[in-house]
């Protein structure tokens, strides 16, 4: 007796807005399993991790800040996936933004007035997808591998930005700490509206609202969806495969060093050797549980975003180390991949003897 | 002629655990599966081999134990990617992402205690011998292991029947499958040895090359190894001339500071993710040479219809 594999006709619906639920379900029954073997209470551990970081306005502001990031790359992201490009530099992408958008307030901190903000957000766009045209170009020109070499410049890009927060960009006011001067009020991304929101959430939402509008209801989103389900159709139709590479790479690029920019002028205000806890490759989980649909990646945002808040609870409460964010976002992903098997299969039990 | 001495051994140190990892993928490779989750395997493997080393105070232990943590490892990977037919490419991701967690948490109580250094094999008489001695007779048994591993993959796969069939599930697994061959199992035995053999390599990161763990101490050679791979183009041989040019660069950072060249240290440190960027597009640009020798059925999912 055994099980098989049996390829389904047509994706299935039901499982179709279902699968990413399913996939929290399984990640946090597999963190009950994950929570008894390393000696915690699995109620608790399931508690302190999952729910208690939701359970107070404070943390829930905490849990936005965090969210903001990942909604923006897991978007960018899910433009590169769905046309079948592997961009998992997005990590290097954030930095370079983040490096490109501090230009004005570490480097002409003079300047000051209602436009440094507005810049330094193009600044870090434009940074971005600069860093993520690099392993574009060398892909369409060269045929190399955008996977390897999106990552190896996350490596590069974080020496980088080690080597100007301890050199060049180092606040001579600063003791020898290892960071920029702190960025004046005007480079600051403000809260607003009654409840304190990071304004970089609101634009997060705006561009991931944009991009569903994009990929749903304009020609070259049909095609960015196209290269990825039909190449040859797509070159067929006369979609350039290279410009489509470039044009992802771009986007997502360019988001991810928004974010970065976002980040360091909204949460630490100067630039440090390191200023991102992973976003970049959580953000491709968030991507994946997302969907590969912009909106379903604000809702996936905020469960990556829960689990570096739970992360940092089970440290404290549970006496665990926080690297078990790290753990349970593999489990996610992990997740999500085999829900989308049972979306475009059906199991089918085989008897002895057959 | 000391100072010659002195950077081939550091050179070998530098290749090996890359050369270990390598040799596993190439095999997976070869089978027709993409297993990006080298880097969190090297991990786990490495972690496994300081946590049971320490304990035990047996680096044999320890190398046992990180060959286990590989397999483990994979057969996660070969869960999802083989039985569940998950895209290849994120299951590798999910699995170093998976590594990376795991292995900080196996290690944290482990961060800062000294650890136990694998002994090099000593041979009276021809470890003394000038010049080669203790390059060809005084090395520890992981670097012997990683190059009979070598020589066996490379010749198993050119040589024997084994070689074939996996050669030929990793070029056409529908054919493979009508000739009769379990296409699943043997890419379940390819993943697992390529498991095996990033255990190993990390087992070499905390026994030798650095005999204690820190967290992400592979940092990014797993990635290193995949993209070693495609240098190779598939062809064992070649990987064993990219692995030691790989240690050569990788120690060249330490050679230039040590001679004090005016170039800041985190310049010298993205030295070999450079070279890798650079080896890539090299090698890539060969269209021909990557068409001819890439399994034609990497990264594909295979679900036998009836």
């Amino acid at each position: 007796m055994r099980l098989e594999l049996v390829k389904r006709g047509t994706e299935a619906t039901f499982l179709v807005f279902a699968s990413p639920f399913i996939a929290i379900a399984i990640t946090v029954f597999v963190g009950a399993i994950f929570f008894a073997a390393i000696g915690v209470d699995p109620g608790r551990g399931v508690y302190v991790f999952f729910i208690e970081p939701i359970s107070a306005w404070w943390s829930i502001e905490q849990l936005l800040a965090k969210a903001t990031p990942l909604i923006l790359i897991g978007a960018g992201l899910s433009l590169c996936f769905l046309s079948n490009n592997w961009n998992i530099g997005a990590e290097g992408q954030f930095i370079a933004g983040a490096l490109a958008g501090s230009i004005l307030p570490v480097v002409f901190y003079q300047f000051e007035g209602p436009l440094v903000l507005p810049l330094m957000l193009v600044m870090g766009f434009a940074g971005g997808a600069f860093y993520g045209l690099v392993p574009a170009a060398l892909k369409t020109r060269f045929g190399a591998s955008e996977i390897l070499t999106s990552l190896m410049l996350v490596y590069i890009a974080q020496l980088f930005l080690d080597w100007m927060v301890r050199g060049p960009w180092r606040d001579p006011a600063s003791f020898g700490f290892p960071k920029t001067r702190t960025f004046n009020d005007a480079a600051v991304v403000p809260t607003v509206g009654p409840f304190d929101i990071h304004a970089g959430l609101l634009v997060a939402l705006v561009v991931s609202f944009i991009l569903f509008v994009f990929l749903k209801r304009t020609l070259k989103g049909f095609e960015v969806r196209i290269s990825g389900t039909a190449p040859r159709a797509a070159t067929f139709a006369g979609v350039s495969n290279r410009n489509m590479v470039m044009f992802v790479f771009a986007i997502s690029g360019g988001l991810a060093g928004l974010a970065g920019v976002i980040e360091v002028a909204g949460v630490a205000k100067k630039l440090q050797p390191v200023i991102s806890p992973g976003y970049g490759f959580a953000a491709i989980i968030v991507a994946f549980l997302g969907r590969l649909n912009p909106l379903g990646v604000v809702f996936a945002a905020l469960l990556l975003a829960l689990t570096y808040l739970g992360g940092e609870a089970a440290q404290l409460e549970l006496n665990i180390t926080d690297k078990v964010t790290r753990v349970i976002q593999g489990v996610v992903l992990f997740a999500i991949l085999a829900c989308d098997t049972f979306i475009l299969h059906r199991v089918r039990l085989i008897r002895r003897g057959k | 002629m000391e100072l010659f001495e002195a950077f081939v051994l550091t050179v070998i140190t530098a290749a090996t655990p890359l050369l270990l990892a390598a040799t596993g993928e190439l095999v997976t490779e070869r089978a027709g599966v993409l297993n990006l989750g080298v880097e969190g395997m090297m991990l786990v493997g490495a972690v496994s081999a300081f946590a049971v080393a320490v304990t035990t105070g047996s680096p044999i232990l320890g190398i046992l134990a990180a060959m286990v943590a590989g397999v483990s490892m994979a057969a996660i990977f070969a869960f999802f990617a083989l039985f569940l037919v998950t895209n290849q490419v994120a299951t590798g991701l999910a699995l170093t992402l998976f590594g990376l967690g795991v292995s900080g948490m196996l290690g944290a109580s482990f961060v800062g205690e000294p650890g136990v250094k694998l002994a090099a094999i000593h041979l009276p008489g021809l470890s003394e011998l000038p010049l080669v001695g203790r390059i060809l007779f005084g090395q520890d048994p992981l670097v012997y292991g990683s190059l009979i591993i070598l020589l066996g993959v490379s010749f198993l796969l050119k040589r024997s029947h084994v070689g074939l069939v996996v050669r030929a599930v990793g070029d056409n697994h529908h054919s493979a499958h009508a000739l009769g061959y379990n296409v699943l199992m043997i890419r379940v035995a390819a993943v697992l040895f390529g498991g095996l053999c990033a255990g190993l390599g990390g087992a070499y990161l905390s026994l030798v090359y650095t005999p204690q763990w820190t967290e992400g101490m592979t940092a990014g050679r797993g990635w290193i190894a995949v993209a070693l791979v495609v240098f190779s183009s598939w062809i064992p041989g070649r990987l064993l001339i990219g692995a030691y040019l790989f240690g050569a660069v990788t120690l060249l950072q330490f050679h230039l500071q040590a001679v004090g060249v005016p170039v800041p240290s985190q310049f010298l440190s993205a030295l070999p993710y450079a070279a890798t960027v650079i080896v890539l597009v090299v090698i890539s640009r060969n269209r021909r040479l990557l068409r001819t020798h890439t399994p034609a059925m990497l990264g594909s999912t295979f679900v036998p219809d009836k």
